[in-house]
């Protein structure tokens, strides 16, 4: 097996959950592109747990890795359910014009 | 005997006071009149045996106060100096008790007016008969309070409202200082009766008495302080302006307080104070200065005086400044019976004045009077006896302490014994040139006053005639008859009610003084007396011309506004005061300092400061994304590199980075 230099690829997951993290603070226009990013976010910790687990030689991170995917999936399709009856309820979800909870 | 003398006057004011109604008006006179003659014969029974026959009595009634080390008792010392204020106080107080039920006989409220007579004299026997400094000061501050019920008795007026307020508050004044006095002594002595206080002053010379880091010598502070409280009391230089202005109470009331009560606790309280003055050539020295600047100021402006009531009143200024400065020369026998003499022909003064003002239909200008010689003879020979006493005519009462006075102020040969002497002589001048005036603008001159008032001026009825004639009597004869027991060189009559250091008793050195100097006052007050005549019977022109000329006016102007003194008091005292009251102390302190430090400013910041935090809460997710963002990285960062902060940053900078942080966030929006 090759090694490959492990802080190689914990480069690569803290760029990617970076990537996530300012699609979701820099982005002001279109929710799916949140969506995408918390994914993107889950999938940077899915690797994180999976590169450890090997590194460590433990099972137990890819235990969590199973728990966390299936997790993901519920919540994007949480997620985009409670879009779809937004986008009924008020013909749009441009995120601008998402503001509610402002008392 | 001795405690029905105290308590008679305070009954019969408790009766007329509270059952006024039920007794009437006469009723009322009756009783309280008839209670102080009891109380009149008791005091001179208690003369005889006291001070004749030289028997102090000391009666302790009951605790008063019993704390660990603070003990006052009610009780009652009854020695020379008390007596004899006893018989002063009582014999003018009846004899005012009895002009005021015809003088007052026209006024609704007789009954409360001779109840406030009544607590009046009771407070002041308080006063002069207390063996403690504590309950001393009940009678002091009680002849306040009656001061002001008697000079606010009609309570209508707006001038007598604010005449018994300044009294109050002038009064307060000196009061706060003799509180202070008292509280050092306590402090120092650990006791307040008299007995122990001065039976230790001795042991107290050069001790200091610090306060504040200063340091302050203990006889001479507490010896100022309780100068201060003479000073409000006896309207000396300085807290004497309410003295003037309390002529706006009806005349009786100016003849107790004036005469024979009020004004005289303060030389009473110097006098009782002899064994703690004696040990303080400093503060000697202070209340000579004081007194003579007194006497000579009172009797520069009682000059011009065009209301009758205001020259006696700073005759009276004047006196008790003869008074406080023989005390402060260390003859307390001298101003003791100065103030005895003068309470007799003061009051007759007074009385007669009322008398006057009562014949002329209340007015009490004595340009608008004049003539009123042969329409009311019998005023006219007691106000002669009166004035004559004051000035110090030969062989009349006021001779015998007066001249006394200033020869042991020359006899003393001391810088300010000599400057007391110079402004004493000059001040008999003055007075003599001014009771002259007083008599002859007011009986002498072609009358001015109305026709419709002139025409039904006469003489008062028996009750005013017998209380003036009683205190004429006196006012001639009790000068000569008592010097020799009082004042006569060598006499016991004082036992140990006064104490004058031997190094300190000039009396005899003050008899062989040169002849000059004792014969330059009688000579100086008779060429006043007659100056003053002959200036007003043929001079009228020439004073015209002079009182109009430019610096008449000037002069004139000075000595009828008093001086200025009330014009600075309230220009620049009052308003000054005031100007603090509301600018700095309501304004910027308690609704300002106090109102931001406290509940309006607190509250306001809070709510400010919470609005703001509450405006970051935009509504927008991607803001919410990015506190969430910003919130966690400084929570992983600071535990990252809390190693770091805590080795090379104080964490307390976090204080200001988080207040500061609260003001980042702009107000606007």
């Amino acid at each position: 097996m090759i090694l490959t230099n492990i802080n190689y690829i914990l480069n690569i997951i803290v760029l990617l959950f970076l990537i996530g993290v300012l699609g979701l603070v820099l982005n002001r226009k279109n929710i799916l592109i949140t969506i995408m990013s918390i994914e993107l976010m889950l999938l940077a910790v899915n690797l994180n747990f999976i590169v450890f687990s090997i590194y460590l030689d433990d099972i137990v991170g890819h235990i969590f890795v199973l728990f966390i995917l299936t997790i993901a999936a519920t919540e994007s399709a949480i997620g985009l359910a409670i879009l779809t009856v937004y986008y009924k309820l008020k013909n749009t979800i441009q995120m601008d014009k998402i503001k509610i909870i402002k008392s | 005997m001795y405690l029905t003398l105290i308590l008679l006057p305070f009954i019969s004011s408790i009766t007329a006071g509270f059952f006024g109604r039920f007794i009437g008006p006469h009723g009322a006179a009756v009783l309280t009149v008839s209670c102080l003659l009891i109380t009149v014969i008791l005091s001179f029974f208690i003369f005889y045996e006291v001070a004749i026959i030289g028997c102090p009595v000391y009666i302790k009634l009951m605790p008063w106060i019993d704390s660990e080390m603070f003990n006052v008792d009610w009780g009652f010392q009854f020695d020379s100096l008390t007596a004899i204020m006893c018989c002063v106080v009582t014999f003018v107080s009846s004899l005012v008790h009895l002009y005021s039920t015809e003088y007052m006989s026209h006024d609704p409220h007789l009954p409360r007016f001779m109840s406030y007579l009544s607590l009046f004299t009771f407070f002041m026997l308080i006063l002069v008969t207390a063996d403690n400094f504590i309950q001393m000061f009940v009678g002091w501050e009680g002849v306040g309070l009656c001061s002001y019920l008697l000079i606010n008795f009609w309570f209508t007026r707006i001038q007598a409202n604010k005449a018994a307020i300044k009294a109050m508050v002038l009064n307060r004044i000196g009061d706060f200082g003799l509180v202070l006095g008292i509280l050092i002594i306590f402090v120092t002595y650990k006791s307040v009766d008299y007995a122990t206080v001065f039976a230790i002053t001795p042991l107290f010379v050069g001790e200091k008495f610090i306060f504040l880091n200063v340091e302050f010598d203990l006889i001479t502070i507490i010896g100022f302080l309780l100068f201060i409280g003479a000073v409000g009391k006896s309207a000396q230089l300085g807290l004497h302006t309410w003295l003037p202005d309390a002529m706006e109470g009806p005349t009786p009331v100016s003849a107790l307080i004036h005469a024979a009560t009020m004004v005289t606790a303060g030389v009473f309280l110097i006098a009782r104070s002899s064994p703690l003055y004696e040990y303080t050539p400093v503060m000697l020295k202070v209340i000579t200065v004081a007194g003579a600047c007194t006497a000579f100021f009172a009797a520069t402006v009682g000059l011009l005086q065009n209301d009758l009531k205001k020259v006696i009143a700073y005759s009276t200024c004047s006196q008790l400044g003869y008074m406080v400065f023989a005390c402060g020369l260390s003859n307390y026998p001298v101003g003791v019976f100065h103030l005895v003499n003068h309470a007799f022909f003061k009051a007759l003064l007074f009385l007669g004045a009322g008398s006057i003002i009562h014949a002329v239909a209340d007015e009490q200008d004595m340009r608008k009077m004049g003539g009123l010689k042969k329409l009311v003879p019998f005023t006219y020979s007691m106000m002669v006896i009166g004035s004559l006493a004051l000035i110090g005519f030969p062989f009349l009462t006021g001779f015998y302490s007066k001249d006394v006075i200033l020869e042991v102020a020359y006899g003393k040969y001391t810088t300010e014994g000599h400057f007391s002497y110079l402004l004493g002589s000059l001040g008999a001048f003055l007075t003599a040139f001014y009771s002259t005036r007083l008599l002859y603008l007011t009986f002498l001159s072609n009358p001015n006053g109305y026709k419709s008032v002139i025409c039904k001026a006469y003489d008062s009825s028996y009750q005013i005639c017998i209380a003036l004639a009683i205190l004429s009597i006196p006012s001639m004869f009790i000068g000569y008859y008592s010097k020799d027991m009082i004042i006569g060189l060598g006499t016991d009559f004082w036992g140990n009610a006064l104490y004058i250091l031997p190094e300190n008793m000039n009396r005899i050195d003050a008899e062989f003084i040169d002849h000059t100097f004792k014969i330059l006052p009688v000579i100086l007050s008779l060429s006043g007396a007659t100056l003053s005549f002959i200036l007003y019977t043929f001079g009228v022109k020439l004073l015209f011309q002079f009182k109009t000329s430019f610096i008449g006016k000037k002069i004139y102007n000075f000595l009828n506004k008093k001086w200025f003194f009330d014009k600075i008091y309230n220009e620049f005292v009052g308003q000054f005061f005031f100007k603090f009251g509301y600018n700095t102390s309501y304004k910027i302190v308690d609704r300002g300092i106090f109102e931001i430090f406290g509940p309006l400013g607190l509250s306001t910041a809070v709510s400010k400061k919470s609005k703001l935090v509450s405006n970051l809460q935009t509504g927008y997710m991607y803001h919410y994304t990015f506190s969430i963002l910003l919130m966690s990285t400084l929570l992983l960062g600071i535990r990252q590199f809390w190693m770091f902060f805590n080795t090379s940053i104080d964490y307390r900078i976090f204080i200001i980075f988080f207040i500061t942080s609260l003001f980042l966030v702009s107000n606007k929006k």
